[in-house]
């Protein structure tokens, strides 16, 4: 009954196209191990059966005429839930978005069912992906599969949850200081963030717009490589959006790193690292090593400063775009005598309260007076984590570090809002500099809980990034 | 309380007023914001339509929703209308970003406006007025214009409306602010600075610079100044002006007002102030604790602009002539100033009147035809020989000059010659025996007045019963005699 | 060391991000928000005024597209998903101010 789930969606989509088993069945499966499954886990927002159905459907109607389904035909994949679905509600774990049905399709989304794959539904995340445990959901947290009892990370906790609980093979998520990375760590999968403006943010609901970037979830480093090929590429509708052609990130994936240099950052490997995934991340440059790669430690000092700057970006950016949830055009409304006291009433009613601190964290950081001293220092410190990056990327390929300073953690154990920042430390530089990063799965903590390691590349080395990862996801099995 | 005054009148010239109390002499400096509307096919950030009217919310897409996910993306037509202004203008065009403001209300979809803030595409202008005047200009950005609200129940005023309808066709449209600096004094330049800029708005394409449609808006910032004074008073910005009277009535009352607050040793509080057309004053907007802090910062979903250096040479170089340098042209071959021509111009009949003269047309003539006779639709389409020929016509004396103008409004809609007219109308020149013999039965009849005619010395009289015997012998000819012949044969007769 | 934000701080942004707080919701994210600005400190203190910002990632300029008309949402479905709506429009209660 369950011949293709947990599969690799590169496996699934071969045997789609030759015909060794129908897309309908192959969701089909899925939707029984959702249906199944994903109650205690919470991984979905919503699950769209009925349209997956007609979408595996018309995949295997293409097949029977001939046609060419695209790379990912009858692939199974789970949307974060902050990615606009035509008719299909758009809630980004929010309240204030009850009810609203986007009028159109984020050009992700497009990519993907043009590449054949199957939307099974929309996942939970952190409302407005502003989280690091997927525990801010107006619809309650996602559970760790690999641990009921602690988060998946977050904020794409759900798409990680549901990979790593096998209810797809694959999933998009959205990382503005490590939401992919994070929750791919803390569960156990791959998780990509690529270089900004190698993905279209169209029809992403924005947080940070100079950070936002939409990247995979998959079991395998190859299926990261398949996803990325598919929704990498200029987008006219993004004017953010980088206008190269993209390379075959499937065909180098076996480049291996012999010769590559690889640097361990100094700033990102010391204190505040707990023990044992420091050890993992030992293992994994040892295993980096042992390939063929010259290992180097490095030191890029800005990064330090890469919290604190992201902490007054990030809210600043998120307090003007979701300035647009006012009860005016669309979702909730709060009724009030006044349009003042009915925005007021809606916005109170409808934030939790990780939204509101954001958006009132970002509102001073914008406000006269403070302009200058904040949000303006922040971006300067970009310049400066980029500066420092550059000055990295002179003597080596590739850095490393780990993901997460922890192993998934327990509900409840991070209610001091800045000691949940401090989980995004490690993922939050590359967001600012805009550079590709990604997280392997390389073992396990001393709690049996998967570690990431985080490997981070200049812009548009994704090639260099996949094959480096490749290696690792070989090595892991082995070393752990 | 504040917002009374009293009723002296504005000086002389209009730049200034004068306290009927103490005589003091208060200077009246404005510097207008003008937004116009730039005549693009679609949105400043998306393809949805750019048109007036219409029915509500058809005109609409993601992006001038706000909706969530969407993403604005630059209109290349839009930043070159701006650049043409700009280079109009005498502006540098210069590296530019833009920027959000954010503040709340139900018009704006985003809930924060995309404009240009410390960066604008075009900076240090100037705009010649007709009387030969430079009035500074400090910036024209670029920005997207909101949606309208619609006030129901109530009397459909903001005040005391139960409701508003929002509709979204206006949000996003190209809009260019216009910053002028403060060197306009009083109504009469202000309204002439508008009324000129509006001409090169529409000479350049960029906009169809209609105050009635609000694709021209004009805001005013108005201060007073004892005369003489070097520092500036403090301003009051003048919103909801909507047509160049209105403009006019607004500042003098500000002023006034302004005046009154100052010399009954009270200050003027810089705020917005609303003109309320229908009794002539202007009203406090938001109070000061409402003020806005608009947190600007850089729009982040957008990328820096910076024109192409062969770009804004290629923009500039196809400018066509400016209203300053057509009037000055016009008025060169005219024979007048600069300033008596700026109907002529500001109609876009310049070219017109240029080709007839060009043909051997009376220059004093043609002039007067256009800005008397020509303030009509078709006027544009006229054919300057034929205009020529019937301006040739009436100064060789086959037609009066009440005959000209029939025969013009005539070729205006039927497109026909003014020989061909004239003639089908039976407007053949009258002759002098004509003439001569239609006197004699006036001056005959009218003897008593005649005599007096005869012995006026005093100009004002004599005058008086020129009009009066011209008037009977155009009534005995059914119009056709000449006016300035009549007047010509009553003189030498009375002489002789 | 003084806070870096006050209550009525708070209560002022709050009021610009047309939120309303209740009085232990202002001492809460006073404290909140005092953290995470005091974690900020290090960035605060940095003199790097000759150090120019960085607005975008990659450094893209001159993105524009043709002035070429597109699609434009169906009023209908755009309306349905509106909370209220009267002839064609957005409908919200009554605006007490002027427009900025």
């Amino acid at each position: 009954m369950t011949d293709w789930v947990g599969r690799s969606a590169a496996d699934i989509a071969a045997a789609v196209r030759s015909g060794e088993v129908t897309a309908r069945s192959v969701v089909d499966e899925h939707l029984a191990v959702i249906d199944a499954g994903d109650g205690p886990i919470n991984a979905f927002n919503l699950v769209t059966a009925d349209a997956a159905r007609q979408s595996a459907d018309a995949v295997d109607a293409t097949i029977a005429a001939g046609g060419d389904p695209g790379p990912l035909a009858g692939v199974p994949v789970a949307l974060k839930d902050n990615l606009c679905t035509r008719g299909i509600p758009t809630t980004c774990s929010s309240r204030i978005l009850e009810g609203w049905r986007p009028p159109y399709d984020a050009t992700v989304v497009q990519l993907l069912a043009s590449a054949g794959a199957v939307s099974v539904g929309k996942t939970n995340l952190d409302e407005f992906a502003m989280g690091s445990s997927t525990e801010n959901s107006a619809f309650g947290p996602t559970r760790n599969p690999r641990d009921p009892s602690r988060v998946p990370g977050g904020s794409s906790g759900g798409s990680a949850a549901a990979v790593a609980a096998g209810f797809t093979p694959v999933a998009l998520g959205s990382d503005t200081g490590g939401s992919i990375r994070q929750p791919a760590a803390l569960c156990g999968v791959v998780g990509l963030k690529p270089t900004y403006g190698l993905v279209s943010r169209y029809g992403l609901v924005a947080f940070a717009s100079s950070l936002d970037q939409i990247g995979p979830f998959s079991a395998t480093v190859a299926d990261a490589a398949l996803m990325l090929g598919v929704i990498a590429g200029h987008d006219p509708a993004d004017s953010t959006s980088i206008p190269e052609p993209v390379p075959s990130y499937t065909e180098s994936l076996s480049a291996g790193v012999a010769g590559l240099r690889v640097g361990v950052v100094r700033e990102l490997t010391g204190e505040g690292i707990a023990p044992d995934v420091a050890a993992r991340v030992n293992a994994a440059v040892a295993a980096l090593s042992a390939a063929g790669a010259e290992v180097t430690e490095v030191s890029v000092p800005a990064v330090t400063y890469g919290l604190s700057a992201y902490y007054l970006i990030a809210p600043a950016e998120a307090s003007s775009n979701l300035a647009r949830y006012d009860g005016v055009r669309f979702g909730l409304r709060v009724d009030a005598p006044t349009t003042d006291a009915m925005m007021t009433a809606t916005r109170t009613a409808g934030f939790g309260a990780e939204v509101k601190r954001r958006i009132m964290l970002g509102t001073y950081a914008l406000s006269t007076g403070y302009y200058d001293a904040y949000y303006g220092k922040a971006q300067r410190v970009r310049t400066l984590i980029a500066r420092d990056f550059a000055a990295a990327y002179d003597t080596v390929d590739v850095l490393v570090s780990p993901t997460s300073p922890t192993t998934a953690f327990a509900f409840g154990a991070k209610a001091d809002p800045l000691s949940m920042y401090l989980n995004d430390v490690c993922t939050i530089p590359s967001n600012l500099a805009g550079h590709p990063a990604i997280s392997v799965p390389f073992g396990t903590g001393d709690d049996a809980m998967p570690v990431g390691v985080q490997l981070m590349a200049p812009a548009l080395a994704e090639t260099t990034l996949l094959s480096a990862a490749a290696v690792l996801e070989a090595a892991s099995g082995v070393a752990s | 309380m504040t917002d009374e005054r009293s009723g002296e009148s504005v000086e002389g010239d209009g730049t200034t007023l004068r306290s009927p109390t103490t005589g003091d002499v208060w200077e009246i400096v404005v510097g207008l914001e003008v937004h116009a509307e730039l005549a693009t096919a679609t949105k400043l950030f998306s393809a949805a339509p750019n048109v007036f009217g219409g029915e509500p919310n058809r005109n609409i897409d993601p992006v001038s929703l706000g909706l969530p996910g969407s993403l604005p993306v630059l209109n290349h037509r839009a930043v070159e209308l701006a650049m043409r202004v700009g280079l109009a203008l005498g502006c540098e065009v210069r590296p530019c970003v833009f920027a959000r403001k954010n503040y709340f209300y139900p018009d704006m979809p985003k809930d924060f406006q995309i404009s240009q803030f410390d960066l604008p595409l075009n900076v240090d202008g100037q705009l010649e007025l007709p009387s030969g005047q430079i009035a500074g200009i400090e910036r024209a950005h670029l920005e997207e214009d909101t949606g309208k609200n619609m006030h129901v129940g109530g009397d459909g005023r903001i005040h005391g409306a139960e409701a508003s309808l929002v509709d979204y066709n206006r949000a996003g449209v190209p809009l260019i602010e216009i910053v002028g600096r403060p060197d306009l004094r009083g109504a009469e330049q202000a309204r002439q600075y508008v009324a000129e800029l509006r001409s090169v708005l529409v000479a350049v394409g960029a906009s169809d610079g209609k105050m009635e449609e609000g694709s021209l808006r004009v805001d005013a910032n108005v201060s007073v100044r004892p005369l003489g004074d070097p520092e500036l008073g403090t301003r009051c910005e003048i919103k909801n002006v909507n047509s160049l009277r209105s403009l006019g009535r607004a500042i003098d009352y500000e002023a006034r007002r302004q005046v009154d607050l100052l010399e009954a040793g009270e200050r003027v509080a810089q705020e917005t102030r609303h003109w309320d057309d229908a009794n002539g004053r202007t009203r406090s907007g938001r109070s000061k604790e409402q003020a806005e802090d608009y947190r600007y910062f850089p729009e982040p979903d957008l990328v820096p602009l910076d024109p192409d250096p062969a770009w804004v040479e290629a923009v500039r170089a196809a400018l066509p002539p400016l209203p300053a340098e057509r009037r000055r042209r016009l008025a060169d071959a005219g024979g007048v100033a600069p300033a008596a021509v700026a109907l002529h111009v500001e109609r876009g009949l310049d070219a017109l009147a240029l080709a007839a003269m060009a043909a051997g047309a009376d220059p004093a003539r043609v002039l007067n035809h256009v800005e008397h006779n020509l303030a009509v639709d078709g006027a544009h389409d006229l054919d300057a020989g034929a205009f020529a020929e019937l301006v040739a016509m009436e100064t060789g004396g086959e037609l009066t000059a009440t005959q000209a103008k029939q025969v013009l409004a005539d070729m205006v809609t039927s497109g026909r010659s003014a020989r061909d007219i004239a003639s089908e109308r039976g407007f053949e020149a009258m002759d002098t025996s004509e003439l001569d013999s239609a006197l004699d039965a006036v001056i005959a009849e009218f003897a008593d007045d005649w005599a007096a005619f005869c012995a006026a010395d005093d100009p004002g009289k004599r005058k008086k019963l020129t009009g009066f015997f011209t008037g009977k012998v155009m009534a005995a000819t059914q119009g056709r005699a000449d006016g300035r012949a009549v007047g010509e044969a009553l003189t030498r007769r009375a002489a002789g | 060391m003084t806070s870096r934000i006050t209550a009525d701080d708070v209560v002022h942004v709050a009021r610009l991000a047309r939120l309303s707080l209740t009085d232990d919701e202002v001492t809460t994210f006073t404290d909140q928000l005092a953290a995470v600005l005091d974690h900020a400190a290090d960035v605060e203190a940095l003199s790097i005024d000759d150090v120019p910002p960085m607005i975008h990632p990659w450094p893209l300029r001159n993105v524009m597209r043709p002035d070429e008309v597109g699609a434009t949402l169906d009023r209908d479905e755009v309306l349905a998903h509106a909370p209220a709506t009267e002839e064609g429009q957005f409908r919200v209660p009554a605006i007490l101010g002027d427009e900025p």
